[in-house]
């Protein structure tokens, strides 16, 4: 196998830069550039060039095969920041034998593939890496943490011992076996369903913590909707005008609310008109606004006709509080009166939505989830039967291992076993 | 000096199905025997099949083989267990007169054409790394092309009685203890195992009027599938427990068993452990089942089963004597642990062929295996491929997938054996597919073109594809509207729809009984065909199913494998698999699944590890 390195830190000038080297020759290769600190110590030391000139006086870091990140054998450079320093750097330990510049993302690679790091993990990694918001993050770093894992541990734990206890009633029938078995079967599939349904439903708003929640602006023309998304993005994201109609197209502006990816729109005002490029922007704006989580319904009066059926999460706001004594919930987007109010409100009422446990996030994730949960109903209604149909239910349970075995990993019929021979006596 | 074309060494149940076997085959056959009156010898419990065994039994018996049909000869106490259960996880047993068995396989062999060695095969001999025969401890001789290894517990074989010990094969017999040293000289490293017999009991000291009584089944169901009724007369097995007393005696004196005063070293099943191990491992249970099964019509002999061990013979009169109807009971022989070597079976061919030698096939215990039952199985599937060796006759596929033969050959090949390796309907994942009464479907055909199966054999098999084929053709012509259905007393929702015969079969509580009200022209179809079409009807759902998780890993195998993949580290991959693909370097997982010995389990552990890669550009 290759020792591969690359630069950890970001490209570009500066103070320190991490260049990583990982793979079996790892801490023979870093010998040949200085005196290599032992395992667990740090040194500061002059990095020199195979001509023995000085490249640089960097610390480095050393980590036992096992014990680092990559799950090799790995030295850290941590060299000052300048490009072409790190560039030096790079080009000596090109020259060395079996060392090259790692592929992208080889370095997390390695990790799964030395079991430092599960699949789950690895893409909480690239959504840590990606996380641009505080929710973001916490999502990321609770999978990365394990604790999806841990879960998923605990699943197929039940369904393990759901399993074991129905074969045990089938391949060891002559025997002692209690005959109430069924009672614990149900109960560990019936909670095992339940856990993975409510991660489920907690997964939709997962999902939106990754991709951002989506605001709505809708309102008649005219009544302030891009001054207000301007007044919220804090710059000139969309033209104003007094002439009616001068948003057609969508825009969108994204922004961090208290920790929470948001994007608002702001749409087109909904009226009739005779223009069809104004008319395909107020159509799209009502599709928007459909799939939109809240909308923002900016109205001129509080007794206005909504132009949609507005939903619990939405909001009527006033428009032009600049312009009138309110004491409803109004808002200008010329002056700034009210906006910090409005955000505060919209970030509450998608806080109180946002899962602190733990939720699956990837696609590939929550399909395999509803693939088991559907299974395991299946399985309790054939607990349900009288008689009993064992070998079915068992055959349901494998499935629903099975689709859990897509999102974590495997299983197989000897765990199965070490499980019925650890909690019966058995044995003529 | 005459040339055999397979000697087979030992004539236990896995020699017996061997040389049976090499015979119907028309190989030249020699059989090396320590004693010519033990061949087909029952030396542990007197029974035959049971669940998973009794699949083991039923395609063995499919491919011609003697097991089932001696067993129906013998049987005296015919119980399907799991009879309430569906039909996928029944197993039929017999308990069989043990002198019955023995006569019924010798007389099973008269026909056969094969010569009887007497003597102890104390080494193989080989040239340029292929076997040439064995050698006898008398200096002979005896040459062959390939030779069948059923040692059982006779290499090394050593009886424990509390701190006695002997060597021995069986008890009374020597055990064979040159053939070990001289294979390790050729490269072998053996393993320990050990097992275990309880002490065998005189059924006319035992007070029957105080225990319950366990009778044969109604309708007994026979192993073979060209046996139809019990030929000897059926008897009823007692059933007792032990008690607090029993668990005292044991505990006090648990320093002198053979097992826990450190003179075994050799590993015993987890599914058959000794009565100490019972009472240490388990300490919280206050009784242990005992079954008390009468050895045969014509001996006093009684095998209790469930209390073997290892402990001296004082203890043993002590504990049994302790429980409840053999308060006053003579034992006739104490119960004993024998540890005996083994050879790892990761690494033998599927047809059972060793690495040590070209030639050289290993069945039955020497594998690491326990029970006749996969013993048996072994032998044949040995002798098949000795055939397929020396006569290139057309081969007989177990895979997973279609036989409980071909689960274990894989489980013993690609797992190995850590502890006596038994069968069960559990391990078997396509368990729905794999029935006992149909292991002729699954093997008969094949085993005739093989040339194992006998045309008497075939054209009785082909006689029943014909009745079930009119019996599956009546159902689907079948056009049951819900009405009708419901008039017939199944309950349907009127959804409209007209189900055939086989879909009807398939809804929870429809039986055969439903169908015959509905169509007259079921009426001419054999009873027994339309049981079984009813069988395949219940399944059908589920075997559907299954093959869409294969079908789905089939839309999978046309995903390449990058030549520089790298199987190790693939979590889920056993070393096994991991050399085996390595050295194969398949280029997709459609060829990786055709390497010998890849598990589903194995393949979707690669399919995840390259989508894996292709993670590597999102991150």
């Amino acid at each position: 196998m290759d020792t591969i390195f690359a630069q950890a830190t970001a490209h570009g000038r500066a103070g320190v830069s991490i260049v990583r080297l990982s793979g079996p020759q790892a801490f023979d290769i870093s010998s040949q550039f200085c005196d290599r600190p032992a395992v667990g110590k740090t040194g500061l030391r002059a990095i020199r060039a195979s001509d023995g000139s000085l490249v640089d006086r960097a610390v480095v870091l050393c980590f036992e095969a096992g014990a680092s990140f990559t799950g090799e054998r790995v030295v850290e450079f941590h060299v000052h920041g300048g490009l072409a320093t790190v560039a030096r750097l790079l080009s000596e330990l090109s020259k060395c034998d079996k060392c090259r510049l790692a592929e992208p993302g080889e370095f997390t690679r390695r990790a799964l593939e030395n079991g430092q790091l599960d699949l789950n993990q690895v893409e909480a990694l690239a959504d840590l890496i990606d996380a641009e918001t505080e929710s973001q993050r916490q999502q990321a770093i609770r999978v990365l943490d394990g604790s999806f894992g841990d879960v998923g541990a605990v699943w197929r734990a039940n369904l393990l011992r759901a399993a074991a206890l129905l074969e045990a009633s089938i391949d060891f029938s002559d025997e002692e076996i209690p005959s109430d078995l069924y009672l614990e079967v149900a109960d560990l599939v019936g909670q095992t369903q339940i856990s993975i349904s409510t991660i489920l439903e907690r997964s939709v708003i997962a999902s939106k913590i990754r991709s951002g929640f989506v605001v709505a602006i809708v309102g008649l023309p005219n009544v302030g909707k891009s001054t207000l998304l301007n007044a919220i993005a804090g710059r000139q994201a969309a033209i104003t005008s007094d002439v009616a109609g001068t948003t057609r197209d969508v825009i969108e502006v994204r922004v961090d609310l208290m920790g929470l990816a948001v994007t608002f729109l702001d749409t087109a005002g909904l009226r009739k008109s005779e223009d069809d490029i104004e008319n395909l922007g107020i159509s799209m704006a009502y599709s928007r606004a459909n799939e939109a989580d809240i909308r923002l319904f900016l109205v001129d009066s509080i007794d206005e006709t909504l132009p949609l059926i507005a939903r619990p999460d939405d909001f009527v706001v006033l428009s032009k509080a600049d312009e009138r004594l309110s004491c409803e919930l109004s808002v200008s987007g010329k002056t700034g009166l009210g906006v910090s109010n409005l955000l505060q409100l919209i970030s509450d009422k998608l806080m109180q939505k946002t899962p602190t446990d733990v939720v699956a996030i990837r696609e590939r994730q929550v399909v395999g989830l509803r693939a088991a949960s559907v299974v395991l109903t299946r399985t309790l209604e054939l607990i349900d039967q009288k008689p009993l149909p064992f070998e079915l239910a068992c055959q349901e349970l494998y499935f629903a291992l099975s689709e859990l075995d897509f999102v974590f990993g495997k299983i197989d019929i000897e765990s199965v076993l070490d499980e019925i021979f650890s909690s019966f006596c058995l044995g003529k | 000096m005459k040339h055999f074309d397979v000697v087979v060494v030992g004539g236990g149940h896995a020699g017996c199905e061997a040389l049976h076997a090499a015979c119907r085959y028309g190989l030249k056959a020699a059989l090396v025997t320590l004693d010519k009156t033990t061949v087909g010898v029952m030396s542990c419990n007197p029974a035959i099949g049971g669940l998973g065994k009794g699949h083991l039994v039923r395609e063995i018996d499919a491919l011609d083989g003697i097991m089932g049909t001696a067993a129906d000869m013998s049987g005296i106490q015919f119980r399907l267990l799991n009879r309430s259960k569906g039909p996928a996880v029944q197993g039929p047993r017999t308990q069989s007169d043990r002198k019955l068995y023995l006569e019924a396989i010798q007389l099973l062999f008269e026909k056969q054409d094969f010569i009887t060695i007497v003597g102890e095969a104390s080494a193989l001999l080989s040239s340029k790394g292929v076997v040439t025969g064995v050698q006898l401890s008398d200096g002979s001789e005896v040459l062959a092309s390939a030779v069948i290894l059923t040692a059982g517990t006779f290499m090394r074989g050593t009886i424990h009685i509390g701190d006695k010990r002997v060597s021995a094969g069986r008890m009374g017999e020597g055990a064979a203890d040159k053939l070990s040293v001289q294979m390790e000289s050729l490269g072998a490293t053996f393993g320990r195992l050990k097992t275990g017999t309880p002490p065998r009991l005189n059924g006319d000291t035992i007070d029957w009027q105080q225990l319950e009584i366990q009778p044969a089944d109604e309708c007994p169901v026979m192993l073979s599938f060209l046996s139809s009724t019990p030929t000897v007369r059926q008897v009823g097995c007692g059933i007792t427990h032990t008690n607090a007393a029993t668990h005292d005696i044991i505990r006090e004196n648990i320093g002198r068993s053979a097992m826990y005063g450190g003179h075994i070293e050799g590993i015993g099943p987890r599914y058959c452990p000794s009565i100490e191990d019972k009472i240490i491992r388990f300490s919280d249970k206050t009784s242990h089942q005992i079954f008390l099964e009468p050895e045969g019509l014509s001996t006093n002999c009684v095998y209790p089963n469930g209390i073997s061990t290892s402990l001296p013979e004082d203890v043993q009169y002590k504990y049994v004597r302790s429980i409840v109807g053999l308060e006053g009971v003579e034992v006739l022989q104490p119960g004993y642990a024998i540890e005996y070597d083994f050879l790892n079976p990761q690494g033998l061919s599927s047809d059972l062929e060793s690495s040590l030698l070209g030639g050289l096939f290993l069945a039955g215990q020497i594998n690491g295996t326990t029970g006749y039952e996969e013993a048996a199985a072994q032998g044949l599937v040995a002798a098949i491929g000795v055939a397929k060796k020396l006569k290139a006759v057309e081969p007989i596929r177990f895979d997973r997938s279609t036989s409980y033969i071909g689960v274990m050959i894989d489980d013993l090949t690609t797992r190995g054996a850590t502890e006596p390796y038994r069968m069960f309907t559990s391990r078997a994942e396509f368990r729905l597919k794999l029935r006992a009464d149909n292991a002729d479907q699954r093997l008969t055909e094949q085993g005739y073109r093989s040339g194992c199966v006998s045309s008497g054999r075939y054209n009785s098999f082909l006689k029943k594809v014909d009745q079930l084929n009119i019996c599956r053709g009546a159902l689907s012509k079948m056009a049951v509207s819900p009405n009708q259905a419901r008039v017939a007393g199944i309950e349907l929702g009127l959804d409209g729809r007209r189900r055939n015969g086989h879909e009807l079969l398939a809804i929870p509580g429809v039986s055969t009984k439903h169908l015959l009200a509905l169509e007259p022209a079921l009426r001419d179809c054999e009873p027994s065909s339309l049981t079984q079409a009813a069988r395949e009807a219940l399944y059908v759902t589920y075997i559907e199913r299954q093959g869409r998780d294969i079908e789905a890993l089939a839309r999978d195998l046309n995903i390449d494998i990058p030549v520089e993949f790298e199987y190790r580290g693939v979590s889920g991959l056993s070393s096994e698999m991991i050399s085996k693909l390595s050295l194969a370097r398949p280029r997709s997982l459609g060829a990786a699944k055709n390497i010998e010995g890849i598990t589903p389990a194995a393949l979707t552990a690669v399919l995840l590890r390259l989508k894996s890669h292709k993670l590597k550009k999102a991150i």
